[in-house]
């Protein structure tokens, strides 16, 4: 009896691991398959949006050159998942994203350069390039640029500020009016936003980093804790809760856009993203540069851009490189690319294709013309925290002076 | 007495212990006396086992193709021994515990040996692979374009099998209209005639080679990434598969020196073997570094960096007020109503537990966003709705008072469902006997009711405590640890230990998983000290009541 149920057990156990191998013994000619497959598979990476309207661009490269395209939507986190991922051999071969991911990417051995022919390059609007290029070499294809400008409503205020001074005076006069409860809607947050406040950083006469002889961001030569940078942030004290009203800590990131739309303020401080917002709000907007502070330096954005990367570690680099040098400076793809999400086009072609449909479009580029390139170097990851919790200190009326040397010490303390 | 008190007691121990208790015995004496094996017990015994098998097999593949032999043979022992283990009809107690003790091993164990290893290495952004990726990586990414060399279209070809040939680039220049045939031993002229170019410059067709259309390409896609044609300024690559261009590794290691040669300025980096970096003499270092093992370093660094350490006890002190604050609150609360909805008196009580259990069946996460944005200062409902100016999350208390409030809000059904079960299974008899013995409603509360709530819920307070000591959730997604000393960023009035971590871990200069862990190992032994002392506090509870 014992020995009869225990070979029942044992023959239905190799039946059981027999189908078992039967399974990845069917896997195996799957996976031949798909060995022949992963010849001629190329894995892209993007957020939601961009796979959208990559899909069908994926498909008809796919279709032309006998090779299978696959699109994966990454919604959280795609950067670090990205690192990861290579870093364990099943990462993608080509990854979308922003050009201040570069540096983090380089330094992780995540992404290769890429080689573009000289006439490839001067396709490409300037600043665009140089965003890309990092320690002399092109680590991406772009193919949209982003800045923020001043979006105003212009029922409430028909005439575009030429100061902050100016704006803080027509917000004022709507808040005495009661037809706005807001003089602008620029979001900080309880901690701060140094992507957003950069342009009247700007104006008072700081800098995040010096810049070496060829141009590159220098992260030795640190501005936050600078004189310049206290005079900067005196003249964003005189604006925040102790001072003008104009900027406030309970004017986040989620509310924003949603209280210009809900005309409670006149003056939004935010990039083209907005606007898709605005116009389901009929709102009647314009778009103009942000002010800076009368007497002061010009307000300068930050001029983020949106590339391709050919993965370092990718299956398929050959594949990826063709699909990034070719095809993603094709203008019909940036246009598509403009269409799921209207961001100005890096390609100049793509751009002017664009400009007459949708006027908004060259505003937003104007207002970014004179723009810093965000910088990618890895020691702009200590910035972006300390910088806006110092922000948002100075804007509760913390003493300027103090905040942000502390600030400059944090930021000096964690770039290596 | 103690008999009719113990009775409660067990009985509510059931869902924890009873099976395993009640189950054990029984089936040992099965085993003993030789019972008949059940066609259902057989069955589900050879889909398990089958199951296990399929398991072994279906890993097995990825640890031979990786040559993991080590892996391969922990992986083949473990499925022998449960095969062995559950085929005999010895060993019955190791049948019970070997499951939960593998999946302890799976799911606790190793992740904590894994947390605590890495503690002692720089594993983080630029630290992440080997010395190997580093130095391939900086190769790789240095090199360049030969200034002032020809861009050639580009075509794969093979000489015989497209699948298996060797390979070579056809290479057409546009400008002079030249073609050449490249691979690892050189280029060569072709002569034209042998050719056909199309209008757009590339070579479609040569004599003795076999033209690969891209998708026949891309399945040799490595060999043709790793193909270099060597030529006097550097090497011809391809660049897609389409174009090829003449580059030059600008950087190249070497093994003599173990350094990094630029060959256009001249300048070497030394590997640095405690850094897992490339350092120059001037101090400048590449940023492609690899892991290390830096000993204790990371440790010292969070009991010496006094960006760490001087915050630290003010965030522990921070942080068990928040977690016994957490559960002390929900609990006095859910007690509270489960207590007034037991009252006999009591009419609609099945409506009031829906309505009071309607919190804890929405998903936290969106709660406390929306929490978050109910404390806005101008726009948020609380202000707004009581005339109020407050900055909650602006001043340290009142962001403590609003992420208590909050979790207040969040837990307490979940205190309120188990004190309502506990309740139940208490007898009315005892508290009626302390009634007609004259004691008042408190008295018999304090001295009846409280007791064996406790003894029922302490293990889930204790949980709760575990929990809540470690929540990131409830302040990353309302504070974020805020508000923040103007003079300190990194360390906010509301941040907990883990939120606290997580921003050293990730906040600044990329991820630094090192430091995040050395601080995990130091969470860990608290929390393991705090959990330690009150089960054993528990314990004599259980025994002073049963």
């Amino acid at each position: 009896m014992r020995i009869r149920t225990a070979g029942v057990v044992a023959v239905l156990g190799l039946a059981l691991a027999a189908s078992g191998c039967g399974n990845s013994g069917s896997d195996k000619p799957a996976a031949k398959e798909s060995a022949k497959a992963t010849g001629g598979k190329l894995v892209i990476w993007a957020d939601d949006k961009r796979t959208a309207a990559l899909k069908p661009f994926a498909e008809e490269f796919g279709k032309e050159n006998g090779v299978t395209v696959e699109v994966q939507a990454v919604s959280k986190d795609l950067q670090t998942n990205f690192v990861t991922a290579s870093q364990q051999g099943s990462g993608p071969d080509v990854v979308v994203g922003a050009h201040d991911w570069i540096g983090n990417l380089v330094q992780n051995g995540a992404i290769d350069p890429v080689q573009l022919a000289a006439e490839q390059k001067s396709a490409f609007n300037e600043t665009a390039i140089k965003a890309v290029t990092f320690n002399g070499q092109l680590y991406g294809v772009p193919y949209a640029t982003e800045n923020v400008a001043l979006i105003r409503n212009t029922e409430l205020a028909p005439e575009a500020p030429k100061t902050i001074e100016d704006l803080v005076a027509a917000g004022k006069k709507l808040k005495a009016e009661k037809k706005a409860s807001e003089i602008l809607c620029l979001q900080s947050g309880q901690n701060g936003d140094a992507y957003h406040i950069y342009p009247l950083y700007t104006s008072g006469g700081g800098y995040l980093f010096g810049t070496t002889a060829n141009g590159d961001y220098d992260p030795k030569d640190l501005g936050v804790g600078k004189p310049e940078s206290i005079a900067a942030f005196q003249k964003i004290a005189k604006l925040g809760e102790k001072g003008d009203g104009a900027l406030k800590r309970s004017i986040t990131g989620e509310n924003s856009i949603a209280t210009f739309t809900g005309k409670k303020c006149a003056f939004l401080v935010s990039g083209p993203w907005a606007i898709a917002d605005a116009k389901k709000a009929n709102i009647k907007y314009d778009i103009s540069p942000v002010p800076g502070f009368a007497g002061g330096k010009e307000a300068q954005p930050f001029v983020g851009v949106q590339a391709f990367y050919v993965a370092a570690k990718g299956k398929n680099k050959a594949l990826a490189q063709e699909f990034v040098t070719n095809y993603v400076t094709k203008p019909e793809l940036a246009v598509a690319l403009y269409k799921a999400e209207p961001r100005p086009p890096a390609l100049t072609a793509a751009f002017d294709q664009v400009k007459g449909e949708d006027p908004d479009l060259a505003k937003f580029s104007e207002a970014g013309k004179n723009g810093q390139v965000l910088p990618a170097i890895p020691a702009m990851a200590a910035i972006w925290d300390p910088f806006g919790k110092a922000e948002a200190a100075v804007i509760g009326g913390a003493d300027p002076a103090k905040t942000i040397t502390a600030a400059g010490k944090t930021i000096a303390g964690q770039i290596k | 007495m103690s008999t009719s008190l113990s009775g409660p007691g067990s009985a509510m121990q059931a869902p924890g212990r009873g099976p395993v208790r009640t189950g054990l015995p029984r089936k040992s004496r099965n085993a003993r006396n030789h019972a008949p094996i059940t066609a259902t017990g057989l069955v589900v015994k050879v889909i398990l086992l089958g199951l296990v098998a399929g398991i072994a097999i279906w890993a097995a593949f990825p640890l031979i193709e990786a040559k993991m032999w080590v892996g391969l043979g922990i992986l083949a022992a473990t499925t022998a021994g449960l095969f062995y283990l559950y085929l005999t009809r010895r060993h019955i107690p190791a049948k019970y515990l070997v499951p939960g003790t593998l999946f302890l091993l799976a799911f606790q164990v190793i992740p904590i040996l894994y947390t605590a290893t890495t503690a002692f290495t720089n594993f983080g952004d630029g630290h992440r692979g080997s010395k190997d990726d580093a130095i391939v990586a900086i190769q790789t990414s240095s090199v360049k374009q030969v200034p002032g060399s020809t861009e050639y279209s580009l075509s794969i070809a093979t000489k015989g099998d497209p699948q298996t040939g060797s390979l070579a680039f056809l290479l057409s220049d546009a400008k002079t209209k030249e073609v050449f045939a490249g691979d690892a031993g050189g280029l060569r002229k072709l002569d034209a005639g042998q050719v056909t170019v199309s209008p757009t410059g590339k070579i479609t067709a040569a004599d003795g080679y076999t033209v690969l259309n891209f998708g026949q390409a891309s399945g040799r896609s490595k060999e043709i990434t790793d193909l270099v044609v060597p030529t006097s300024g550097g090497a011809i690559r391809s660049n897609g598969l389409s174009r090829a261009y003449e580059g030059r590794a600008v950087r190249a290691y070497d093994a003599g020196c173990d350094c990094i040669k630029d060959n256009e300025t001249g300048k070497t980096w030394t590997a640095d073997e405690k850094t897992g970096a490339f350092v120059a003499a001037d101090g400048e270092r590449l940023a492609q570094g690899w892991k290390v093992n830096v000993g204790f370093k990371n440790f010292s660094r969070v009991l010496t960096d006094p960006n760490i350490s001087r915050p630290f006890f003010g965030t522990l002190l921070w942080n068990f007020a928040f977690a016994i604050g957490s559960t002390g609150l929900t609990f006095l609360l859910g007690m509270a109503v489960a207590l007034a909805l037991h009252s006999p008196r009591m009419r609609g009580t099945n409506l009031y537990r829906v309505l009071l259990i309607l919190p804890y069946a929405m998903p936290s996460f969106a709660m406390l966003l929306v929490w978050r944005d109910m404390f806005n200062t101008d726009f948020g409902l609380i202000n707004n709705l009581f005339g109020l100016g407050v900055d909650w999350f602006g001043e340290a208390w009142t962001a403590r008072a609003a992420v208590l409030l909050v979790q207040l809000w969040l837990g307490y059904p979940y205190m309120f469902l188990v004190a309502t079960g506990a309740l139940q299974a208490i007898p009315r008899e005892l508290t009626e006997a302390t009634s007609v013995d004259g004691a008042s409603p408190w008295q018999s509360f304090r001295a009846v009711t409280l007791p064996l709530l406790l003894v029922a819920l302490s293990p889930l307070l204790i949980s709760s405590f575990a929990y809540n000591f470690n929540n990131v959730n409830a302040i990353l997604l309302t504070t974020e640890g805020g508000p923040f000393p103007a003079d300190n960023p990194t360390n906010g009035a509301t941040d907990l230990l883990i939120t606290y971590t997580y921003r050293l871990a990730f906040g600044a200069q990329g991820a630094e998983y090192g430091l995040a862990t050395t601080v995990s190992v130091f969470i860990f032994a608290i929390v393991a000290v705090v959990a330690t002392i009150s089960f054993r506090r528990t314990r004599k509870l259980e025994e002073v009541y049963s």
